[in-house]
């Protein structure tokens, strides 16, 4: 089965969409295609899903301590 | 507090009804396991640890006030991040409109094309890579340097993994605008951090010039 080309410009536009399944099986097999032919977007690409997983496990912020006693201190003096 | 057996934990519906009726206990059981998905949510826009803590606070006062109007449309902590944001989008405004822009004038330029600065390869992180200082450091420096509103979507999104329509829900904006700005913030974030050829990580365009060489 062929697939219709899609230019750099349109891979990008959806490249977040595509890491997160958002976009039609039509769509995502041209940008496979893209992928496999352009490694500027593949390079994007992987880029972005390294993003999304230092992101995800990379960051957090640290509850500052007494927070959970405080809280309940304001919930029970409410 | 009532169960429906002895040994059986509560469920949120039933956490509900009890606070509603004025059992505070049962309101901090629905709250505890939401408490750093709130303070997560406050952080994302003010970025301050002192601040995110006075507006998680205020955030949860208001729900317990609220409660007897949540009708169940979504998940209580959805419901709970959503006043949160809210809250401290309201301190944003009160106690910094100096130092920030304003959030209503945040419109521009979001439909526009994102142009990476560049396409340098970044193969796959090596998990220990997360340990390191130098690449955490680099992370909390680039998510600094992205405008409010592409971080509070990238937090809520990657970090807390709510599902875009929770994510348009909670910021009060369209599906659309949700996944707009998480591409900005993904792509900007990507730009911020792509290690450079020496191995550094860079995130601020000073280093960028200097790490690559393409």
């Amino acid at each position: 089965m062929s697939v219709i080309e899609i230019s750099c410009l349109e891979v990008w536009r959806e490249i977040s969409n595509y890491l997160d399944g958002e976009i039609d099986a039509a769509l995502s097999a041209r940008m496979e295609a893209h992928f496999k032919a352009c490694a500027h977007c593949k390079a994007v690409l992987d880029g972005a899903r390294n993003v999304v997983k230092l992101v995800g496990d990379g960051v957090e912020y640290q509850v500052p301590e007494g927070f959970s006693k405080r809280l309940y201190s304001k919930i029970k003096g409410k | 507090m009532s169960s429906t057996g002895a040994n059986l934990v509560p469920t949120e519906t039933e956490l509900i009804q009890c606070a509603c009726q004025g059992d505070k206990e049962a309101f901090y059981c629905l709250v505890q396991p939401c408490e750093r998905g709130v303070f997560t949510a406050a952080m994302s826009i003010l970025n301050n640890a002192h601040d995110a803590e006075e507006a998680a606070q205020e955030a949860v006062l208001k729900a317990l006030t609220a409660l007897p109007r949540f009708r169940g449309e979504c998940k209580f902590s959805t419901w709970l991040i959503q006043i949160t944001i809210n809250e401290a989008r309201l301190k944003l405004r009160k106690d910094r409109r100096h130092l920030y822009e304003s959030l209503d004038e945040q419109r521009t330029d979001e439909e526009g094309q994102y142009f990476p600065r560049d396409f340098a390869d970044w193969r796959e992180i090596p998990s220990e890579q997360l340990q390191r200082t130098e690449l955490r450091d680099a992370l909390k420096r680039a998510l600094d340097s992205l405008p409010p509103k592409y971080r509070e979507v990238l937090i809520l999104r990657d970090v807390q993994h709510l599902s875009i329509q929770e994510t348009a829900q909670v910021l009060g904006v369209t599906e659309g605008s949700v996944k707009t700005r998480l591409l900005r913030a993904r792509l900007q974030m990507r730009d911020a951090l792509t290690p450079g050829i020496d191995g550094s990580w860079s995130s601020g365009k000073q280093e960028f010039e200097k790490v690559r060489p393409w």
